[in-house]
């Protein structure tokens, strides 16, 4: 990698107060991310991914150590508008249609209506919703809404895009036709975002990601970075590769070497 | 750009989903049930001989309305206008109070769980203490006593509505750098509308029952509380409940008009089940 990290983390930490005494949610994380690549972060619930994310879009401030943005502090990148969010709720606004929802971070940047009405418009026709601009979010199915939220995280063209499980909470099918469309927006977009996806699914992070971050618990701390160097464009055809049941296995068995680890502590 | 990205699942109708108004279906249930409540009511009187001045039967009632519809109706109005103007500054400050609430959580922490209290406790005991500040027979008296008792439950609810967001919702906006005073405008006061709207049900229905009890503790002449009081006090029951008629008209016309407001402003709650 010629280029310099988009995204650094130097021996990062994050510890919050709670009733029962400090915690430890990351501990001297140290992680680079390339300009253009697609990370998964995975890892059992409390490895601390949510936050290592949080922490790149200054959504959480770290203990210690530094995060730097595009050579900057997170607090600038946010406010320069450097990244777009998704969550594992689709939260669109339910008294906007969808359009406007999709409209809304422009109107805050202070973009012109029909500029920006024209950019949700076609944004919304590439992730399938373009006969559903006018409704409301409610007459949407959890995919066809998580799409209308995905369209409003990518419509000022962030050059990082953060995921906290986006498709956590859709059945298996429609979650397998929106990691697909994700990867064509993903590479059809120029220049292609960065992406932050957590996940809790090992094929959803093998079949997305350029690397695989393996995170373990208590204290959160990077245990394995897995490449996958699986060829693109990923297909249907891809999940029954041989190369991508090896990694499946391999991220599997980082995954459980996280477990026993914290048996024999 | 691969193939074209298809919809996965099918969206419900529009014309379904933006239905609105009310069928026949869902009227008749109601109206039959009214008027077999009022013939029970009308049959009653007849046959068991009801004296009139214990209870009047729907048809005389009726009669005596009819008989005199525009002077009911005009002090009907003098009542009505005095719940109008003090639900209006009563809500208004409320929804002020409640935005302040948000903007100094101090405030908030000291005052909502007073309000709260203050929601539960008959204001209407007041009267006659608002009328020894501000005069029995003036207008504003009822108008202070209306607007006390509707500033607490918009204020309780319209601050429960501003702080409704969800994290996520809030973190959302904080990803775009929004400053505050955009966070209020385009995403707490629009969640606190239905929450508004509640609250302004609840204050139509209680402004008219403050306007019109604040009236039997005195008021002009021309006004319903002390029609319904003074004719009650002479036993002209007819006359009485053909009042009392003219105040569930109004009562009714004002939560309507909350009702219609509520549909006007809030088109995505259209054709949804509550």
């Amino acid at each position: 990698m010629n280029t310099p990290p988009i995204i650094e983390f130097d021996r990062v930490s994050k510890v919050y107060q709670s009733g029962g005494g400090p915690v430890t949610a990351l501990l001297d994380v140290s992680l680079s991310i390339a300009a253009g690549e697609f990370i998964a972060l995975i890892g059992p619930s409390g490895c601390g991914k949510s936050t290592l994310m949080r922490l790149i879009g200054d959504l959480e401030q770290p203990s210690s150590g530094t995060v730097r943005v595009k050579g900057k502090t997170p607090e600038q990148a946010r406010l320069d508008r450097d990244y777009g969010i998704v969550f594992q709720a689709p939260v669109l606004y339910e008294w906007r249609t969808v359009r406007r929802n999709v409209e809304l971070p422009l109107e805050i940047m202070g973009r012109p209506p029909a500029e920006r009405r024209e950019r949700a418009m076609s944004l919304l026709r590439l992730v399938g919703l373009g006969d559903f601009g006018d409704a409301y979010p409610h007459q949407l199915s959890g995919g066809m809404q998580q799409r209308a939220a995905i369209a409003r995280a990518l419509s000022f063209e962030p050059s990082i895009l953060l995921m906290d499980e986006p498709f956590g909470a859709l059945d298996e099918i429609t979650r397998e036709r929106m990691q697909t469309e994700l990867l064509s927006l993903w590479s059809s977009a120029a220049p292609r975002p960065t992406v932050i996806f957590v996940t809790h699914s090992i094929p959803e992070a093998v079949f997305l990601a350029d690397r695989v971050v393996v995170m373990s618990p208590r204290p959160g701390r990077v245990q394995r970075i897995v490449p996958i160097d699986l060829p693109r464009p990923r297909v249907f055809e891809t999940r029954e590769s041989p190369g991508f049941f090896s990694l499946v296995t391999e991220v599997r068995e980082a995954l459980r070497a996280t477990e026993n680890e914290r048996v024999e502590v | 750009m691969s193939a074209p990205l298809q919809a996965t699942t099918v969206a419900p109708q529009a014309s379904r989903a933006v239905r609105k108004g009310l069928s026949a279906r869902d009227l008749w249930p109601p109206l039959l049930t009214f008027a077999l409540v009022i013939g029970l009511w009308e049959l009653a009187v007849r046959f068991l001989q009801i004296p009139i001045y214990l209870l009047p039967a729907p048809s005389q009632i009726l009669e005596t309305f009819l008989a005199r519809p525009a002077f009911l109706l005009r002090i009907g109005l003098v009542t009505f206008t005095n719940a109008v103007v003090g639900c209006a500054i009563g809500a208004s400050l409320g929804c002020l109070v409640a935005a302040l609430c948000v903007r100094w959580r101090v405030v908030a922490d000291g005052l909502v769980p007073l309000a709260v209290a203050a929601s539960a406790v008959p204001i209407i005991a007041l009267s006659p203490l608002m009328g020894i500040w501000l005069g029995s027979v003036s207008p504003l008296s009822k108008i202070a006593v209306v607007a006390v008792m509707t500033f607490f439950p918009t204020l309780v609810s319209v601050y429960r509505g501003l702080v409704s967001p969800t994290a996520d919702a809030l973190m959302l906006m904080r990803s775009y750098a929004a400053p505050q005073r955009v966070v209020f405008a385009k995403l707490r006061a629009p969640a606190a509308l239905p929450f508004l709207f509640g609250a302004l049900r609840v204050c139509a229905t209680l402004s008219m029952i403050g306007a019109v009890v604040a009236e039997f503790f005195g008021g002009p002449q021309n006004a319903l509380g002390v029609y319904i009081k003074t004719q009650a006090g002479i036993l002209r029951t007819r006359e009485a409940w053909s009042a009392i008629l003219v105040a569930c008209l109004f009562g009714l016309a004002f939560y309507l008009a909350v009702v219609l407001a509520e549909r006007a402003a809030m088109p995505w709650k259209r054709g949804r089940q509550q």
